[in-house]
């Protein structure tokens, strides 16, 4: 599989498609997501179930916030139907990291539920996927390592995602707190399916042990680069971290994750998202 | 670990029981005690005895969370502590930690670090002082009791950035908080992982939600958890 596969990206109508709400309100709410709304409302903090209760009735979110919870319900989506059908899956995970696997499932669901709480009518349909990226990953679901690196790829590329957004939150401080707070638990699951590989927790340089290509894009730098910066960058608000201690990238590096933007998180997701 | 080889800043390849030169080791890749360090400031305000009780500032410190400044000196405050601990808990001989434990350990201290030399230098001359921390509750010599701890800092660690987010003003430190948080998330799985490996608690139900959140803790709630430990008096 070639760089132009991995980072050739989404289709642009299927981009629009996800990360605009035209379809949803064109399709209106139908009486399931009605429900949906009200089971997840049931659950969503207090200051949140308000929101979306407005969102819900009248659109009271601004686009660009909607558009940004939209774009995290997607990946939401990849990731939740990506552990559910591995689970389903006899035979892929051993019983041993079984339980590492449902608790990451178990969020991604709930992820998932939260958010098309909080957008309501204006969340957008569950794409539908191919886990093999196009052939990339044939054995995904035959083979527990291509399985735990196709995880640890979403996971890592969902913290970066995440972060990209958090400064499109900044004036829905609920919003941006609950953001923070997904945010925080992608990142454990991570740090767990790392280890679960062999690897640390935190990404030394651009570690991952993914095929190259695919490491390339989930490690490497975003648009622009000098906001986006490579897993490997060790220079933070203009300070050259090796000018405070005498440490190599490895650990400057990981100190800090980097945020990726949403263009080319969609393209790192694109191959996998069918329509 | 398949990164050790890769790796430009810790020399040593932890594959054997701490021995009194292996632990030299570490200390000087931590950069604590005698060992290369080109800021020789960066420790002499705190300079650490047996005991964990860090000799730093003592006089009282206001954090004026309605500012930028404010929120970051509030950061600054919990990345010394952690720094800190790390810092004590490695000057020992931690009976019963496994090598792969122990350099875990390692690699988080050098981020902590590397999180209070950035903002220290980031804050410049508005940076608070020096904080004095007290860890003479927690037994530093005993794996347990260090996981147990590191554990705690971590996992409140985390709360505290989340809840913190949203008093910045500056999207650019949000950011900045952002590469900062999820890195302290990482480390508090690690630690959750290596205490009950395999399970469900590197992102518990103790501190995950219903909804999939972690927690977000105010500066107000978390204060008064961190307080045990930070000797300097610190209100907001």
């Amino acid at each position: 599989m070639t760089n132009n596969t991995v980072l050739g990206g989404i289709d642009p109508e299927i981009a629009d498609r996800l990360l605009t709400r035209r379809d949803a309100l064109r399709q209106g709410a139908s009486t399931s997501s009605k429900v949906a709304v009200g089971l997840a409302l049931a659950s969503v903090p207090v200051a949140l179930a308000a929101l979306a209760k407005d969102a819900f009735a009248a659109d009271a979110l601004p686009q660009n916030i909607v558009d940004v919870l939209n774009f995290a319900l997607t990946l939401e989506y990849l990731e939740s139907s990506f552990y559910n059908a591995a689970v389903g899956t006899s035979g892929l995970i051993p019983d041993s990291d079984l339980a590492v696997f449902h608790q990451i499932q178990k969020h991604e669901n709930e992820h998932v539920a939260f958010l098309e709480g909080v957008l309501g009518a204006a969340a957008v349909p569950k794409p539908s996927f191919d886990f093999t990226a196009g052939g990339m990953f044939a054995d995904v679901f035959g083979n527990y390592e291509t399985f735990k690196a196709v995880s640890q790829a979403f996971e890592d590329t969902g913290v970066r995602a995440y972060k990209g957004q958090a400064a499109n939150l900044i004036s829905q401080p609920d919003i941006l707190t609950a953001a923070l707070q997904i945010h925080s638990v992608e990142a454990r699951h991570a740090a767990e399916v790392r280890r679960l590989r062999g690897l640390d927790g935190w990404i030394n340089a651009k570690i991952g042990n993914l095929p190259a290509a695919v490491n390339a894009a989930v490690y490497g730098p975003g648009n622009p680069p000098a906001d986006f910066p490579a897993e490997d960058n060790i220079v933070q608000a203009g300070i050259n971290l090796m000018s405070l201690t005498h440490y190599g990238v490895d650990p400057l590096s990981a100190a800090f994750d980097e945020p990726l933007d949403k263009a080319t998180v969609l393209a790192i997701a694109g191959p996998f998202i069918k329509s | 670990m398949s990164e050790s080889a890769s790796s430009t800043s810790t020399p040593l390849v932890v594959n054997r029981p701490l021995t009194a030169a292996s632990r030299r080791d570490f200390l000087r890749a931590l950069g604590v005690g005698s060992a290369v360090v080109l800021m020789p400031s960066m420790f002499a305000a705190c300079s650490s005895d047996a005991t964990g009780i860090t000799r730093g500032s003592n006089a009282a410190v206001t954090l004026d969370l309605s500012t930028d400044v404010g929120v970051l000196n509030y950061a600054y405050a919990l990345e010394q502590l952690e720094a800190a601990f790390y810092e004590a808990a490695l000057k020992n001989i931690i009976s019963g930690c496994s090598a792969t434990e122990l350099h875990a350990l390692l690699q988080i201290g050098q981020h902590e670090i590397v999180h209070r030399e950035f903002l220290k230098a980031a804050l410049g001359s508005s940076a608070i002082p020096a904080l004095q921390v007290d860890f003479s509750s927690i037994d530093l010599t005993k794996r347990d009791s260090v996981l147990q701890a590191a554990k705690t800092f971590e996992d409140t660690g985390v709360a505290a950035y989340n809840g913190a987010g949203r008093l910045l003003h500056s999207a650019a430190y949000l950011v900045l908080a952002g590469k900062i948080v999820s890195v302290e998330a990482r480390h508090a799985a690690t630690i959750r992982d290596l205490l009950n490996p395999k399970s469900m608690d590197f992102a518990g139900d103790d501190v995950i939600d219903a909804n999939g959140l972690d927690r977000a803790l105010a500066p107000s709630a978390v204060l008064p958890l961190v307080a045990p430990f930070i000797v300097t008096p610190i209100s907001a």
